[in-house]
């Protein structure tokens, strides 16, 4: 009887006509209809039915890990790497409000991810029941929208909505809450997968206003000393190479946000680099010195704009985003563009091909001098001489090392900007990192995801001794599902993001951003099932990298012993506009500095 | 400058919340919020009047039109509209002042809706202004309480806020 139950479930996921099915078995068909490769979860009361119809197929896999705030980042990785949204599966109470950090890290970067939770029944919601929590309401403000599921004749529906939502217009996560009963085994209804949904309160835009874009080629055309700013919103928009394209018909220089490395190829000459908070001396300048500054799917974060009312001085500003509120949110903008940016930027090409009128030649060339001279100063410069590992030279020899073709996750801290400065990256999708939220505690789960969507691709985690701790207990998810990742762990025996500020604006007083214990790396790799290398000298650091990724089978933790004094040049400190920025100091090495 | 927002919202569970969820989170301000249900049960009807320059102002239409929930909304303030809201206030009465109320009533065209041998509940309905008025003209001794259901509006005209 069970067998012959169990062989008609299996053999009804697998047709589709119309056939009855559990609340349980329809979430996980409806999954595997949706395309879904992964789940990234952990199991509970209220998702016991659910997990039982999981045991029960295996065309959705589900990666188990060791905490939910690990299965959302290393969902949220995996969705950065292909672009698929991630999907995640918690139980209610303690497992929702575990995963939720990493839901507010999805949402503040605009990640496409489904995060389905259980919930306590129906009958006793409100009830203050075992495990219960209001995870609509505690998810409401993290979330681009999120559902509770009433009938299990929408539950098809209502999954095939959360994909729609989001993995549309501007990207986010989606919360579906799923009271226990209606995942009742005992309880069938008829299932079909809607093919397509639409919504009569959500229609994303998609082409631009042709008059503005008009408009804004005329003045791309007039501008004497412009800048092109790019962000997270051209690798989310997969226009990576619309971007590419549009930059060099016109020959303008081009700088990318935090989130938007890689869109536009690192390595080429017209890249002047990142920009704002720790962007290069080139990049801030050219913003604060432009006459016309472009910005596409970037969002005027206050990272990158510092103080407002300093922001790009003499510039006119078009901006193509396609949230309508991200425009002229902080910073008015004169010609608003709303609308996807790949349909955005070919229009533009378009326009601009078939303008007889070029760029401003002259103007434009005096501008590359100027930006020239700005770049001469090397700001990106370290102590090269110094006896102590420097972090930049690491990031260097690993980008040698990966041939610059890696995946790089990263954690929150001097390491993340250190990575995001000194790796060149070319490709969009390499560079995997929670900007928006800034959650230490991101790069390894990440990784995992990364490292599952693409098996033969290296995936490095840059992270510090202090983020790494957040979510260590993953090094165990990836031993179960053989991910094998290099941990290159920045071990300043800091939190040196925390240190710096408090050197730069706190004279000094290290107030609790030290820790006397950290733990034997090595050691804990190695607990773990891992590999743990450690290199304390410059002259190893090049031979150790190449050792871990030789090792193509096994995750390597390789801790470094940095020299704990450095910091994070350019930095514009609080309150400054783009011209005011501080800059390693051109004499003396940094180890010579004091330390409280 | 004063907003009169009008929102057709989806009906559902939720919703309200996310409106006002969204004003406490992004720190603007709601002077009246009102809800109820429209002809076509599958939709609610707010009105939410808020203050705020044209940047914030401009920013509230945008973040509300991105709540999923959100089918469409207009400013009213920004065309020719029609405003209502309506009140009832408890008032104190004594032999004395019962003519005076009463007058004071009509005057202001409301009604009577209640009495007893100490009370009266006075119904109005109007432009929030005339209903400031209102209670200005009473003797705040004698008012016992006050309740108001916050503006709703309509446009002139033959445009209307439906699908
Ligand atoms: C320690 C630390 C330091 C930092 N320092 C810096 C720094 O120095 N410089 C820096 O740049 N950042 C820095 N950040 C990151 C910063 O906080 C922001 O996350 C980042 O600047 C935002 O990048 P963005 O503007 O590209 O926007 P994103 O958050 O990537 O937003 C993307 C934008 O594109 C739009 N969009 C999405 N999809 C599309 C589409 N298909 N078509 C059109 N538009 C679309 C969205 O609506 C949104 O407006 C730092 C973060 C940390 C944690
Ligand atoms: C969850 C979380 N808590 C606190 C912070 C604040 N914070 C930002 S960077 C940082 C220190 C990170 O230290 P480490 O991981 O060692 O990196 P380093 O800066 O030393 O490279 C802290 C505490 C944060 N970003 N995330
Ligand atoms: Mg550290």
């Amino acid at each position: 009887m069970e067998t012959e139950r169990l062989d008609t479930y299996r053999s009804n996921m697998f047709i589709e006509v119309s056939v009855e099915l559990s609340g349980a078995q329809i979430l996980v068909q409806s999954l595997k209809d949706e395309g879904v490769e992964y789940i990234f979860g952990y199991p509970g009361g209220a998702v016991l039915h659910l997990y039982d119809a999981i045991f029960q197929q295996d065309a959705v896999k589900h990666i188990l890990v060791r905490h939910e705030q690990g299965a959302t980042h290393a969902a949220d990785g995996y969705a950065r790497a292909t672009g698929k949204p991630g999907v995640v599966l918690v139980t209610s109470g303690p497992g929702a409000t575990n995963a939720v950090t990493g839901i507010a890290t999805a949402y503040m970067d605009s990640i496409p991810m489904v995060i389905i939770s259980g919930q306590v029944p129906s009958p006793v919601i409100g009830s203050d029941a075992f495990q219960e929590v209001d995870m609509v309401g505690i998810t409401r403000p993290c979330v681009k929208h999120n559902f509770l599921v009433k009938d299990v004749t929408k539950l098809a529906e209502t999954v095939k909505k959360a994909f729609y939502v989001a993995t549309t217009g501007r990207p986010g996560p989606v919360v579906v809450d799923i009271p226990k009963d209606i995942t009742d085994p005992h309880i069938k209804v008829p299932y079909k997968y809607p093919k397509k949904v639409s919504m009569r309160s959500y229609h994303p835009a998609v082409n631009g206003d042709k008059e503005q874009i008009k408009k804004a080629v005329g003045l791309l055309l007039a501008a004497q000393k412009p800048v092109i700013y790019s962000g997270g919103g051209v690798v989310l928009g997969e226009a990576s190479k619309e971007l590419t394209e549009f930059s060099q018909l016109l020959g303008f220089p081009i700088t990318n946000t935090l989130m938007g490395l890689g869109a536009y190829p690192a390595t080429d000459k017209q890249f002047i680099g990142m920009l704002g908070m720790h962007g290069t001396y080139e990049a801030n300048m050219a913003m604060h010195e432009s006459d016309l500054i472009i910005a596409i799917g970037a969002r005027f974060d206050d990272r990158v704009t510092g103080k407002l009312d300093m922001f790009c001085p003499y510039a006119k500003i078009i901006h193509i985003d396609i949230d309508p509120a991200s425009i002229s949110k902080t910073v008015k903008v004169d010609v608003p563009i709303v609308g996807e940016v790949k349909n955005v930027l070919e229009q533009m090409i378009d326009l601009l091909k078939d303008h007889k009128a070029k760029p401003q030649k002259k103007p434009l060339e005096a501008w590359w001098r100027q930006i020239d001279q700005w770049r001469s100063l090397q700001c990106l410069e370290f102590d090269r001489e110094s006896p102590l590992i420097k972090p930049q030279f690491v990031i260097e020899q690993l980008y040698a090392v990966t041939k610059g073709d890696a995946y790089v996750t990263s954690d929150v801290g001097q390491h993340q900007m250190w990575a995001a400065q000194y790796y060149k990256f070319d490709k969009p999708r390499r560079w995997i990192n929670s900007g928006g939220l800034g959650t230490m505690g991101f790069g390894l789960p990440a990784a995992i995801g990364v490292k599952l969507a693409f098996p033969d691709a290296e995936v490095a985690c840059v992270t510090g001794e202090a983020s790494i701790q957040m979510c260590i207990q993953e090094l165990s998810t990836a031993l179960q599902y053989k991910t094998p990742i290099k941990i290159i762990n920045l071990n300043n025996r800091y939190m040196g993001m925390v240190r710096q500020w408090q050197e730069f604006t706190y004279e000094s007083r290290y107030s609790h951003s030290y820790m006397d214990t950290i733990p034997e790396f090595v050691k804990l790799a190695e607990a773990y099932g891992h590999v743990g290398m450690r290199v304390e000298r410059p002259e190893d650091v090049r031979e150790v990298l190449e050792a871990a990724f030789a090792l193509k089978d096994r995750t390597v933790f390789v801790d470094i012993i940095t020299d704990r004094t450095e910091n994070v040049y350019p930095m514009i400190e609080a309150g400054k506009g783009h011209h005011d920025m501080k800059l390693r100091v051109a004499t003396g090495t940094s180890t010579d500095r004091e330390l409280a | 400058m004063r907003h009169i927002i009008s929102i057709l919202i989806e009906n559902e569970a939720g919703a309200l919340s996310r409106v006002a969820g969204l004003f406490s989170a992004r720190g603007y301000n709601i002077e009246s919020l009102n809800v109820a249900i429209t002809e076509d049960p599958s939709l609610s009807r707010m009105t939410l009047v808020t203050r705020g320059n044209e940047q914030i102002v401009e920013q509230i239409v945008k973040q509300l039109n991105k709540l999923i929930d959100v089918v469409k909304l207009v400013d009213l303030a920004e065309s020719p509209h029609i405003e209502r809201e309506l009140m009832m206030v408890k008032i104190k009465t004594t032999s004395h002042t019962r003519t005076e109320i009463r007058s004071l009533t009509e005057i202001f065209r409301g009604k009577v809706l209640d009495v007893t041998a100490t009370t009266y509940v006075v119904e109005m309905t109007g432009p929030s202004e005339k209903l400031d008025a209102f209670v200005a003209a009473i003797d705040p001794d004698t008012i016992i309480e006050v309740v108001r259901s916050g503006p709703t509006g309509i446009s002139r005209g033959e445009n209307g806020l439906c699908l």
